[in-house]
């Protein structure tokens, strides 16, 4: 059991988790209730990510994160080290393939709260972050929880483009799901089976969080 | 404190409109669905811009185009029952209520709650609350913001019949505590004339009458777009005594009205709202008839209408009913102002929302809310 790889995913997914929940407040709620220009293009580009397969979008990170390219000029200019093969890439690479597990949830969350209850709460003299913070987030909270669960749980999974962006340095980008593919080419089975097992038990658990919590939520509300 | 409204646009409908409500005065504005009535309240709150207005309160501009003033909705002091209530789901009623208020007030709340009848329910959900209850907290919660105006956008078109007409009657005693100006929009003109002061009808974005709820009526224009068949009188009223038999005897000014059970007590001052497509004229007392009601009254005057039918208003006292009759049955009858005539009303014909008690105190003299 490769406890280090393990905490690494936590500590990967935690991160993911941490950048994209302002990031889907203010994507999902703008996508919700905006009218623009180009938004069905945008929305295309966020669902891009569960299109593509995680080796073509890794190995376009790759190219725009690598020496030479001005992301990744201005990353080791700005923190004296590479991006690629880091944990930090690894973490900026999660937040991009996980936008479409984070956004759509989090839109469609914003969505269920009705045109006329957001009138409402400005006619009740809520300036626009009052109503989000009062009446917005705890109706589009469900949705928010599934993208943040999603996201979670997705990340500790993702195997291709981490392999692409990060390699598989320990205790650096190797995770849990990369730990097991080299368990795996080494002939270690017990280690690989014990491993895939603890990853089964905590993405059930999450998956299960999230339904036991949105039922909750759902008797609440009625 | 009065409520000035000019709104012009051309999308998504034609819109030209401009009207005057004055404190403690309630403005119906009628029309049909999609003429745009509407889109005027969301105007005034700020949820809509049209593309030349003018709202001010008080003398105090909350919109004006012309020189770029445009408070957003969260900054007009702006009290609104939306058609379906928009209550916050997740929040009880006190919560509701307390969530308008500029400082939570725990007991202001329940003062409110208590004053639109909703004892002891401050802390159900609005999904336990039945439509009438969450119409009433709807009241409650605009009422907290302390409105400069308040504003219904067709509050009683979503509860059936009893509760409406008992919603109306809590309506017409709430108003003793309102001092701000009031715009009810609704397509139920029986609603506008029992409810309000002064009424706009409005036809595709366009104003086709306005004024007190009697000139309205009396207007050909703003009866054609409201439809002739609701041409009606406003009859005051005093109930006299309940019957055994399931009616309720009232008293006007010559004589005595029988009506379907009128829930309320003897001495209670109602109005009765009777239709003008129900009376029936006669020249003679008649006799042998199963109708019940037999007002004699005098032709005021007669207004030839657009199609066969004429109007004919008909003074009872110092009041006065009107009757939509045939041209033909007028000249047979040879029918003058000034002759004396009998107006006939089944007893049936009077719907129980028809009738709605007398306001307490006459625009411009309700007492300031406290």
């Amino acid at each position: 059991m490769d406890w280090t790889a393990l905490f690494l995913s936590l500590r990967l997914a935690g991160w993911t988790v941490v950048i994209l929940l302002p990031v889907s407040v203010l994507a999902g709620r703008c996508l919700a209730y905006r009218r623009f220009r180009g938004k069905g293009l945008v929305e295309a580009l966020v669902m891009l990510p569960l299109v593509l397969p995680p080796t073509v979008f890794g190995f376009y990170l790759l190219v725009a994160f690598g020496r030479n390219s001005p992301a990744g000029d201005l990353w080791q200019g700005l923190f004296g080290q590479q991006l690629v093969f880091s944990f930090q890439g690894l973490v900026v690479a999660s937040v991009i393939f996980n936008l479409p597990f984070a956004i759509q949830p989090a839109q469609r969350g914003f969505e269920s709260v009705a045109a006329d209850i957001r009138d409402a709460a400005a006619c009740c003299g809520m300036s626009p972050l009052a109503s989000l913070w009062k009446v917005e987030l705890p109706l589009a909270w469900p949705g928010l929880m599934t993208a943040m669960v999603l996201t979670f749980a997705h990340t500790l999974g993702e195997f291709g483009i981490v392999l692409m962006v990060g390699g598989s340095i320990p205790g650096e980008t190797r995770t849990i799901a990369i730990a097991i593919y080299d368990r795996v080419q080494a002939f270690d089975g017990r280690s690989a089976a014990i491993m895939s097992a603890v990853l089964v038990a905590i993405s059930l658990f999450t998956i299960s969080l999230t339904f036991w919590l949105s039922a909750r939520v759902g008797r609440k509300l009625s | 404190m009065a409520l000035e409204v000019m709104a012009r646009a051309r999308e998504p409908i034609p819109l030209d409109v401009a009207f005057r409500v004055e404190a403690g005065e309630l403005l119906a504005l009628v029309g049909h669905s999609g003429s745009g009535k509407t889109t005027i309240l969301r105007s005034i709150a700020g949820l809509w811009r049209p593309d030349r207005a003018r709202v001010t309160v008080g003398g105090t501009s909350w919109l004006d185009t012309s020189i770029g003033v445009n408070l957003p909705p969260h900054r007009r002091r702006v009290g609104i029952v939306f058609q379906n209530y928009a209550l916050f789901p997740h929040m009880t009623a006190a919560r509701n209520v307390i969530a308008a208020m500029d400082i939570p007030d725990r007991v202001e709340a329940t003062r409110l709650l208590d004053l639109v009848n909703l004892h002891g329910l401050a802390d159900r959900k609005p999904a336990q609350l039945s439509g009438g209850q969450q119409q009433r907290v709807a009241v409650a919660r605009a009422l907290a913001r302390r409105p400069q105006a308040l504003l219904l956008d067709e509050p009683f078109s979503a509860v059936d019949r009893a509760t409406r007409e008992r919603l109306h009657a809590e309506i017409i005693a709430l108003r003793a505590h309102l001092s701000m100006p009031v715009v009810l929009v609704t397509h139920d003109v029986n609603e506008a004339q029992l409810l309000a002061d002064r009424m706009v009808v409005i036809e595709k974005g366009q104003m086709i009458g306005s004024g007190t709820t009697a000139e309205v009526m009396a207007d050909p224009d703003a009866l054609r777009a409201m439809g002739v068949r609701e041409l009606a009188a406003l009859l005051p009223a005093t109930l006299a005594e309940q019957l055994p038999d399931g009616l309720s005897r009232l008293e006007v000014a010559t004589g005595s009205l029988f009506l379907p059970t009128v829930d309320a007590a003897p001495g209670t001052r109602v109005r009765v709202r009777i239709m003008a497509h129900e009376v029936i004229l006669a020249r003679t007392r008649p006799e042998g008839l199963s109708a019940q009601n037999i007002l004699e009254g005098r032709v005021a005057r007669i207004v030839p209408g657009a199609g066969p039918g004429v109007i004919v208003h008909v003074a009872v006292g110092r009041d006065e009913i009107v009757a939509r009759i045939t041209r033909r049955a007028a000249e047979q009858l040879s029918l003058q102002p000034g002759d004396s005539v009998h107006a006939i009303l089944k007893t049936m014909s009077v719907a129980r929302d028809h009738v709605a008690r007398a306001r307490l105190h006459p625009p411009g003299t309700a007492p300031s809310m406290p």
